[in-house]
């Protein structure tokens, strides 16, 4: 066996033998599920019963706003100031919508009251429903003939439907596509983030404790840090397979335990998959079925970019922070080089819901082009059908980078590791990289 | 023969010039003293004869042809910052470092049982290393150095953390792998065992050689015709070529001195001199220590 490969089995062995390893790949999956059950469980608990009373002075609402399933709308004739009155003293009230007599050209002064923030979902409801009846309106006054407003919107209708259709599937669509790349984007953040971390430690104890004196005579410092890096990322594939493994026979168990209690569906099924979202089961509630979910979305490609993205982008990181792990003398001196490397990524993981937002947007093409943001991002746009030739550019670049990253962190590897005492800034660095042993 | 051969070797980290066209050669199976103040450069030329590092200019010969990295593999290499995974076995760790060092599997088992029932620490195998003492560290440090049988043998600082039971042990076997044919460049502070172990010594200072050649040589060199006499009695500070350098009283009347003899007289005349005059219990001649040359010699070099 060449020095490499003995080092990449040292670092193997060790690693896999402990216990904190065994510990993690048996409660990971569990802790996993139980925090995504956690999220998902007050997600859904917006879906309490909300009563809104709306006070209609111009008339043109009346009874036209419909109930939801969460939302009761109750059109009320009383004084304003004495409703709002009201809403502050009882707790069944949720909010007061008050609509005062508007200009249908111009609707202006409709508010809403409430003492809890509605948040997005409400308030976008609300707003939708009135934009919907004030247009129904304007149509109707614009005097057309009411034979071409039905023509009009029979047409319209025959678009909403062919919209609501699409759109329909695209939104429970969309919700398992977020739900799976929700996921995998943090998976992958996480695993980057362990694992990274423990290249740097681990390279950081052996400049300590002076193994890598006697190691020295024996291998380049290339092959030590080659070494390192991908032995803990051989670590981290055997977590991830673990982890899949047992999740699949936890959700096939789960699942067969669904069909026969379907009143505990919703948690189970969140334990089980932990990909789904709340809307999804609720709509397969009495046929809870997790084939019919995953066959919409391309389960071969995901996990086969996600291997990919993993080892990319903890090559890319990894490297990194081996080259910080080398240059200090103790993990305590590592954090003011630790900011300046992990910001990219937890920088991907903040603008996610930006890029849920326009999956195919410019932003969400750069950041998933871009190799140190593009693991994080491009696990998120993925289920929702990224084109071939940007998942190529994407996956080539980031090759690119780690290669790049590599390179240089090989660099200050090599002078870094016999380097004690020194005090390290980013200048002593860049002297490193261009000194010449 | 010269197993090694530094040909002008010159080094320098930035601004700070670590070695300055160093030359000189190491014969085969010999103990070979690299001296020095610290900072000196020492451990650069170690970490240039191991290809750790590159030289700047100047090259290093292995039994006469440049070094290649297959030569390299012939050297045994213990450093002086040294260590060991902690949380690893004993046997594991041993058979790992072997392994690097390009042996197989079998061989390095067979290597390392010899050695751990030679230095007796058979019973350790199977331990962290983290539950050893630093002593028995030391002994696995020693042993993943000479495991792979090496031609060259390199030990910086050998002895430190050893008690003198323990340092004799190795002493010892040092002393039994240069009967074997292996040539050991021994990189140390304590003088005493320089004396002890070495045939040859090179001494450097600020990146320069100030002594090269062997032992007995240099310190003939150093020899400059004082004796040290035990004597009852007086003598005179200074009469007919004799000069007494330096002069202390001992117990019970005993006086001891150190007396220079001019060119034109002998030993034979020293002991007339001093029986002359005193009742004498001792007289030899003072052979200055390699502690006394190293001290000489790197003092007023500092002053440079």
């Amino acid at each position: 066996m060449n020095k490499i490969g003995l080092i990449i089995a040292r670092e193997y062995v060790a690693r896999v033998k402990k216990k904190s390893f065994i510990i993690m790949t048996i409660l990971g999956p569990i802790l996993f599920a139980g925090m995504m059950a956690l999220v998902f469980w007050s997600a859904t608990r917006e879906g309490d019963q909300k009563l809104i009373q709306v006070i209609d002075e111009s008339g043109l609402f009346e009874n036209k706003i419909e109930n939801t399933e969460t939302i009761t709308y109750q059109f009320i004739l009383a004084d304003v100031e004495q409703t709002k009155q009201d809403l502050i003293e009882s707790d069944a009230i949720f909010g007061l919508l008050h609509i005062p007599k508007i200009n249908l050209d111009n609707p202006e002064g409709i508010k809403f009251y409430s003492l809890q923030s509605p948040g997005i979902a409400i308030e976008g409801g609300i707003e939708k429903r009135i934009r919907g009846i004030i247009e129904d309106e304007k149509l109707v006054n614009s005097g057309l003939d009411q034979t071409l407003i039905d023509n009009l919107r029979a047409h319209v209708d025959i678009q909403t439907i062919n919209l609501s259709d699409s759109g329909d599937e695209s939104e429970s669509n969309s919700g398992v596509a977020f739900g799976v790349g929700y996921v995998s984007s943090f998976l992958l953040y996480m695993f980057i983030f362990i694992y990274g971390m423990q290249i740097m430690r681990g390279v950081t104890q052996e400049k300590t404790s002076r193994i890598i004196e006697v190691m020295i005579a024996s291998v380049r410092p290339f092959q030590l840090m080659m070494g390192k890096i991908i032995g803990i990322a051989a670590v981290g594939l055997t977590q991830f397979v673990l982890w899949a493994v047992m999740t699949t026979a936890l959700t096939s168990v789960t699942s067969s335990l669904i069909l026969d209690q379907p009143s505990t569906t919703e948690q189970l099924a969140m334990q089980a998959g932990g990909e789904l979202d709340a809307e999804q089961i609720e709509e397969q509630n009495k046929a809870f079925d997790l084939m019919s979910i995953t066959d919409k979305i391309d389960i071969p490609t995901i996990l086969g970019s996600f291997l990919i993205y993993f080892l990319g982008g903890y090559l890319l990181y990894g490297a990194l922070l081996a080259a910080i792990g080398s240059a200090v003398d103790s993990e305590a001196d590592s954090q003011q080089f630790m900011l300046p490397i992990t910001l990219p990524l937890i920088f991907s993981m903040m603008m996610i819901s930006i890029v849920i937002q326009e999956p195919h947007g410019s932003m969400a093409f750069w950041l998933s082009i871009i190799p140190f943001t593009s693991p994080v991002i491009m696990m998120m746009r993925l289920p929702f059908d990224v084109p071939a030739w940007e998942l190529a550019l994407s996956i080539a670049l980031l090759v690119a980078g780690f290669c790049g990253t590599t390179w240089m962190a090989g660099r200050i590897y090599r002078i870094g590791i016999f380097m004690h005492g020194t005090k390290v800034n980013y200048k002593t660095l860049a002297k490193w990289f261009v000194m010449k042993i | 023969m010269d197993i090694i051969k530094i040909d002008g070797i010159s080094k320098s980290y930035g601004d700070h010039l670590a070695l300055n066209n160093i030359g000189f050669s190491i014969p085969q199976n010999s103990v070979f003293g690299l001296l020095g103040p610290n900072g000196a450069g020492k451990t650069t030329l170690i970490r240039i004869i191991t290809q750790i590092i590159m030289p700047n200019s100047g090259q290093v010969l292995f039994r006469g042809s440049p070094m290649t990295a297959e030569d390299v593999r012939k050297i045994g290499y213990l450093p002086e910052e040294r260590g060991l995974y902690k949380k690893m076995k004993v046997s594991e760790q041993l058979i790992f470092l072997a392994r690097l060092k390009g042996m197989s599997r079998p061989d390095a088992v067979k290597s390392i049982k010899h050695w751990m029932e030679k230095l007796d620490i058979m019973t350790w195998h199977n331990k962290n290393v983290e539950d050893l003492s630093k002593g028995m560290q030391q002994k696995i440090q020693f042993i993943a150095t000479v495991v792979h049988n090496p031609a060259l043998i390199i030990l910086d600082e050998p002895f430190s953390g050893f008690d003198p039971v323990n340092a004799n042990l190795i002493k010892d076997e040092i002393l039994e792998l240069k009967e074997k044919g292996a040539t050991i460049i021994f990189s140390t502070h304590r003088m005493e065992s320089v004396e002890e172990l070495c045939d040859q010594i090179t001494l450097i200072h600020h990146s320069k050689i100030l002594l090269h050649g062997a032992k007995k040589e240099i310190k003939n060199q150093y020899r400059n015709n004082t004796f040290i006499a035990e004597y009852i009695g007086q003598i005179p500070i200074s009469d007919n070529g004799f000069e007494v350098l330096e002069t202390v009283a001992l117990e019970d009347e005993i006086v001891r001195s150190e007396i220079r003899i001019s060119d034109d007289y002998s030993v034979n005349d020293l002991v007339n001199f001093i029986t002359s005059k005193t009742r004498i219990l001792s007289l030899n001649e003072k052979i200055p220590s390699i502690n006394d040359i190293f001290i000489s010699t790197v003092k007023p070099a500092n002053h440079e």
